[in-house]
C-alpha cells in the first residue's frame, strides 16, 4: 500500500472526515490475513463496507479479491488448510468468534458464484431450497417466497409458466438470475457476488447489472469483477486489490477519475492485469 | 523431387495401414462376440436340460428326495429373505461409510488406511467371509445357520463394492453444488441429504445392484456357514434355518452323480436364479431412471 492510501484510510477511520467512514458500516475488516497453507493470500486488509451500496472489488488474477469475498461469509474455510487472523466485524460482531455460527452468518451474507450453479432440480425447488433448509414447510408461504424472489431477480415473467421445469434447461443468464433469486429467498442483508457475469454474454450481463442497481436499495452488495467498466458502471465504491493487499479504496467516481496510487492508475487504464 | 507421401513405398504403406485398421476392427468385434457366444452356449445348455422340469409344480413345490416331486419354493423364499437382510444392511452401512470417507474424513492416515482396507476386502475370497461369518455371526452372536447369519455374512462380502461405487458417485457430484448449499447456510448434513445424495443416487444404485447381484449368487460363504442339505419347511422368519437358490443348485449338482435327474433340477433352478437377477437389474434401472427424471 502506498503511503497516501494508507493515510487516507487511516484518517478516514480516526477522524471520520473522508468518505471512508460511514455511519452505516455493515462489514468491517480489521488487520485481516488469510493463508492457504504457507502461502499468504491476503495481508493486513482494513476495509469498511457500507450499507445499501455496491462495493466493487477489482484487481488482477491472484490478487486475493476472490479470497476476500469468500472470507466475508467464511466460505473460504471450505477449501481446507486455510488459516485466518484478524477480524471481520459484521454489524459489530466478530464473525470468527466461536459463538458466531457459520450457518447463521451465511444466511445473513448470501453469495452468488462465478459459475451459475443451480441445483439439478426444478426452478421452484431451487428457490425454495434456502427457506426449506431453514425450516419453512408451508406450501403457501414457500409459493409466496418463490414468487417474490423470482420477481426481485427479474426472472418471474420468464419462468412463471414453467416453475416446475428443470433449472438446467434455462440459459446461462437466466440460471445466474435464478441463483440470485435463490440467494434472495433466504433474505440476506448482504449479497456477495463473485464475478457473476464473467461467463455471460453482454445482454445477460447488462440484465444482471441492472438488477444489481435495483437490489442495492434493499441489500448491501459486494461484487468481485475483472471488468473495470462494470465496476465503474454499477459500484459506489471500488477496492483495488494487488498482491493480497488493499492497494486503494474509495468512491468509484474518485478512483476512476483521479486514482491516488500509481499502480491503480496503471491497472484501471489497462496497462497491466 | 517427389514428396514422400507419394511414390510406391508410400502407397504400399497406405495399403498396409488401411488393412491393419480393418483387421483390428474385426479382432475387437470377435473379442466382444466371444462373451456373447459363451453366454449363449451356457444358457442354451441349461435351457435344454431344464425343459420339462421347470414348471409350476417345481416353482411352488417343497423340496423332496424324489426328483419328480421336488420343488424350490423353500430356496426361493430363502433367497428372498436373505436379500431382505442383505439389501438394507449393505445399503445403510455402505453408503454411510462412503459418506464419511468423502464428506467428513480429514485427508490423512486414517482415511487412507480405511480405504486401503476396503479395497483389500474386495479381494478376499468369499470362502474366507464364510469363515468370518461362522466365527462371528453363527458362533459368537449365536445366530447359527439362520437367514440373519447368512445375510449379514453376505453383506460383509459385498460391502466393499457398495462403498467404492458410492464413493465414486459422491465424488462425482460437482463441488459448486455443495458450495451453493453451504452458501445459503445449510449444514453439512442438509447439504449431504438434499444435494449430494440425490445427485449421487444413480451411481450409488448402480453399485448397489452389482452388489446384490453378487450376493444373490454366492454359494461358498453359505456352505461354510453350514446351511443344511435338506430343508423341508418353508422359512418364515429371519431366525429360521434356510436354503438358498445357489446352495440348492450346488447340492443338486453334487448329487447328480447318484441321481442324474438332479442335474435337470439344478438347470431349472439356474434359470430361476437368472430370471431373478434379471428382474432385480430391471428394477434398479427403473429406480435409477426415476431418480434421473426428477433432477
Amino acid at each position: 500500500m502506498t503511503g497516501m492510501t494508507w493515510i487516507r484510510q487511516n484518517i478516514s477511520w480516526r477522524c471520520g472526515k473522508t468518505v471512508m467512514l460511514e455511519t452505516n458500516t455493515v462489514i468491517r475488516a480489521e488487520g485481516l490475513n488469510v493463508w492457504y497453507g504457507d502461502e499468504q493470500a491476503l495481508s493486513d486488509i482494513r476495509m469498511d463496507i457500507a450499507e445499501h451500496e455496491v462495493t466493487a472489488i477489482i484487481g488482477p488474477s491472484g490478487c486475493g479479491k476472490s479470497t476476500f469475498i469468500k472470507t466475508l461469509n467464511r466460505m473460504v474455510e471450505l477449501s481446507g488448510n486455510v488459516h485466518i487472523s484478524g477480524e471481520i466485524l459484521f454489524r459489530g460482531q466478530n464473525i470468527f468468534h466461536k459463538s458466531y455460527g457459520v450457518e447463521e452468518l451465511r444466511t445473513k451474507i448470501g453469495m452468488v458464484f462465478q459459475k451459475a450453479n443451480p441445483f439439478p432440480k426444478s426452478i421452484y425447488e431451487n428457490v425454495a431450497f434456502g427457506p426449506r433448509i431453514h425450516g419453512i414447510r408451508k406450501k403457501a408461504l414457500l409459493d409466496d417466497i418463490v414468487e417474490k424472489s423470482l420477481r426481485a431477480a427479474a426472472l418471474w415473467d420468464e419462468v412463471k409458466d414453467r416453475l416446475h421445469a428443470n433449472a438446467w434447461g434455462l440459459s446461462g443468464g437466466q440460471q445466474q438470475r435464478l441463483c440470485i433469486a435463490r440467494t434472495l429467498a433466504i433474505e440476506p442483508e448482504v449479497i456477495l457476488m463473485d464475478e457473476p457475469t464473467s461467463a455471460l454474454d453482454p445482454i445477460s450481463t447488462m440484465k444482471i447489472e441492472e438488477l444489481v442497481s435495483e437490489l442495492k436499495k434493499e441489500y448491501t452488495i459486494v461484487i468481485v469483477t475483472h471488468n473495470m467498466q462494470q465496476a465503474a458502471r454499477i459500484s459506489d465504491k471500488t477496492a483495488f486489490f494487488l498482491g493480497g493487499r488493499l492497494e486503494e479504496y474509495g468512491r468509484t467516481s474518485d478512483m476512476f477519475s483521479n486514482p491516488v496510487s500509481r499502480r491503480t492508475e496503471e491497472y484501471i487504464s489497462g496497462r497491466f492485469g | 523431387m517427389n514428396r514422400w507421401t507419394f511414390g510406391q513405398a508410400a502407397k504400399t504403406r497406405t495399403r498396409f495401414r488401411l488393412g491393419l485398421n480393418r483387421a483390428m476392427r474385426a479382432l475387437f468385434f470377435l473379442a466382444a462376440l466371444f462373451a456373447l457366444i459363451v453366454l449363449a452356449v451356457l444358457i442354451g445348455q441349461i435351457a435344454v436340460k431344464s425343459v420339462g422340469w421347470l414348471d409350476w409344480q417345481f416353482l411352488t413345490g417343497r423340496l423332496s428326495v424324489n426328483p419328480h416331486r421336488a420343488g424350490i419354493l423353500g430356496a426361493i423364499t430363502g433367497t428372498f429373505l436373505l436379500m431382505l437382510v442383505v439389501a438394507p444392511a449393505t445399503m445403510i452401512l455402505g453408503i454411510s461409510t462412503a459418506i464419511w470417507l468423502e464428506e467428513y474424513a480429514p485427508k490423512g492416515r486414517l482415511k487412507s488406511l480405511i480405504e486401503t482396507n476396503i479395497s483389500n476386502l474386495a479381494g478376499v475370497p468369499s470362502v474366507i467371509f464364510g469363515l468370518l461369518g461362522l466365527a462371528v455371526f453363527s458362533r459368537a452372536f449365536g445366530l447359527g445357520s439362520s437367514i440373519l447369519a447368512g445375510g449379514l455374512t453376505l453383506s460383509l462380502l459385498v460391502l466393499p463394492i457398495v462403498v467404492v461405487s458410492s464413493q465414486e458417485a459422491i465424488r462425482a457430484v460437482p463441488w459448486h453444488l455443495r458450495e451453493a448449499s453451504y452458501g445459503m447456510g445449510a449444514t453439512r448434513w442438509q447439504t449431504i441429504w438434499r444435494v449430494v445424495l440425490p445427485a449421487a443416487m444413480p451411481g450409488i444404485m448402480t453399485g448397489f445392484v452389482l452388489a446384490i447381484s453378487r450376493a444373490i449368487g454366492e454359494t461358498a460363504p453359505l456352505v461354510v456357514l453350514g446351511i443344511p442339505v435338506l430343508i423341508m419347511p418353508i422359512p418364515d422368519s429371519l431366525m429360521d434355518d434356510f436354503t438358498a437358490l445357489p446352495v440348492q443348485i450346488y447340492y443338486w449338482t453334487l448329487d447328480a452323480v447318484l441321481t442324474p435327474e438332479y442335474a435337470n433340477l439344478a438347470a431349472a433352478s439356474i434359470i430361476v436364479l437368472l430370471a431373478l437377477l434379471f428382474v432385480l437389474n430391471a428394477a434398479a434401472i427403473w429406480i435409477r431412471n426415476r431418480f434421473q427424471r426428477r433432477y
